[in-house]
């Protein structure tokens, strides 16, 4: 099957600092895979860069065979203008740690917003299918409530709903459960291994919650220093991991749990 | 010197005629700056760093110029010079004077305000795929502009109260009318008086209504929930 992503030795530079060096990475439809590694290893840029929030310095970055970050002008590969990127953004999807709900609006405005405005489906059917929607993520009497007015797990759950509401096939969860308190994992958690389970769309999660990955991914991918370290199904990274780094990683997980 | 209660509500009516064209200029020269306000934010923001530059100096220059100079420039020196040079008739002058001396100072109410919009909001709306525009017009600036309205109310006093200044190129307002009352009979206190009161009548029950819009701004706005 072909790749929905890839990514070609990609590299990313902050300044002097090179936090990517060199990533070859596929994902496939409907591919559940996990990000896991130290923090400061680049997992989290990964995404971005495929979500346009962050260009590659250099390296190509493939969603459908499509190059994202380059278009040919004239003849020549030039850095995508806003429209080009555009064009692809659509079939990708984040959730991000901090929510960032849009304050001013209902959770159902949230939901309804880039429906209605970037792909001009009609108010009433998209009224519709966000209230379903928010009803699959436990918040169907909450819709008329402002973001301020719910817990964090909440927030996230809404959050979910609303990039799920553009119905991308590639959905990308940025540590989403790192800003919440600990009693409110679980319903995230929980929210995530369901649209998991339904299948259909392909998923990228940055997490340190290893029990997680475990369960739902198809593969795991160690990143550590900018480098991928080591990949595989779950059960063989988790229980066997053959990198020392990796050893030391997962070794630090279990020995604070 | 005497001070006569006669003269004093004798030159009532004639004042007050004045302060409708005090009140006139003064939310001409508001409409003006708060439009104009803008485009030194958006000048501020292209990817062309001479502009920017260019720009940000003529700003700073204009914002730290009185206004009066700036006023006199219009209005005279500009008719003077060859091939840009207009003559403008004063009420003109003093909206693009006022106006445009002011939009400097509404220009960083407004990005103060855009700056306290989360970066978050930003890449949620990039995630969401909207345009530039839809951006612009859906999530930052609903979020943006609503708590700097006390201080835009601040700027409306403030441009209020300068806009006697206008008197100087010979717009006929309240100070004008003041002045040539008391050119023609000597008599200054009373319709200076006059003049005062009207400013006073209507610049602090406005100020009374930005605080209390400050406050509720401020309880809206206050815990910054992280959305």
């Amino acid at each position: 099957m072909e790749p929905i992503v890839q990514y070609k030795d990609v590299h990313k530079s902050f300044g002097q600092t090179e936090v990517l060096k060199g990533i070859d990475l596929d994902i496939k439809p409907s591919e559940k895979v996990a990000l896991i590694g130290p923090s400061g290893s680049g997992k989290t840029t990964i995404i971005r860069m495929l979500m346009t929030l962050e260009e590659p310095t250099a390296g190509i970055i493939e969603v459908n065979g499509e190059n994202l970050w380059q278009m040919e002008k004239k003849g020549e590969w030039v850095t995508a203008d806003e429209n080009h990127l555009r064009s692809i953004r659509g079939d990708i999807g984040m959730v991000f740690q901090h929510f960032n709900l849009f304050p001013h609006m209902t959770i159902l405005e949230n939901c309804m917003l880039a429906p209605v405005l970037v792909k001009n489906e009609s108010k009433s059917e998209v009224k519709a299918t966000a209230v379903e929607m928010l009803e699959k993520v436990g918040l169907g009497d909450k819709i008329e409530l402002y973001p301020a007015q719910l817990s964090g797990g909440q927030k996230q759950r809404v959050a979910m709903a609303r990039a799920l509401m553009m119905r991308p096939k590639v959905m990308l969860f940025d540590e989403v459960t790192s800003a919440l308190d600990p009693e409110l994992v679980g319903e995230v958690l929980e929210v995530i291994r369901d649209l998991a389970k339904e299948g259909e769309m392909a998923m990228i999660l940055v997490t340190h919650e290893m029990d997680f990955a475990l369960d739902i991914a198809d593969r795991v991918v160690f990143l550590n220093e900018g480098v991928i370290e080591e990949q595989g199904a779950p059960s063989e990274i988790l229980m066997n991991p053959e990198s020392e780094r990796l050893q030391d990683f997962l070794g630090r997980f279990t020995s604070s749990r | 010197m005497t001070w006569s209660w006669e003269v004093f509500f004798s030159v009532i009516p004639m004042i007050f005629k004045g302060l409708w064209i005090t009140l006139g200029l003064t939310l001409a020269c508001y409409l003006f700056a708060a439009v104009f306000g803008f485009f030194w934010v958006f000048i501020s923001r292209l990817p062309w760093r001479p502009v920017r530059w260019l720009f940000g100096w003529l700003a700073e220059f204009i914002r730290s110029t009185p206004p009066l100079v700036q006023l006199f420039f219009i209005y005279y020196a500009w008719p003077m010079m060859p091939v840009v040079g207009v003559s403008l008739n004063p009420f003109v002058a003093a909206i693009l004077g006022l106006g445009i001396h002011f939009s400097t100072y509404m220009s960083e109410v407004y990005r103060s305000g855009i700056e306290s919009v989360d970066k978050g909001q930003w890449e949620a709306s990039t995630a969401l795929n909207l345009s530039t525009r839809q951006k612009w017009m859906k999530i930052i600036l609903p979020q943006a502009i609503p708590p700097t309205i006390p201080m835009l109310g601040n700027y409306l006093i403030i441009m209020f109260k300068e806009v006697p200044l206008a008197s100087t190129i010979g717009v006929v307002a309240m100070l004008h009318i003041a002045n040539d009352y008391g050119a023609q009979y000597y008599k200054y206190v009373e319709p200076l008086t006059v003049v005062a009161l009207f400013f006073l009548l209507l610049s602090y029950p406005s100020a009374l209504l930005i605080n209390k819009l400050e406050k509720k701004y401020n309880r809206r706005f206050d815990k910054k929930t992280l959305a």
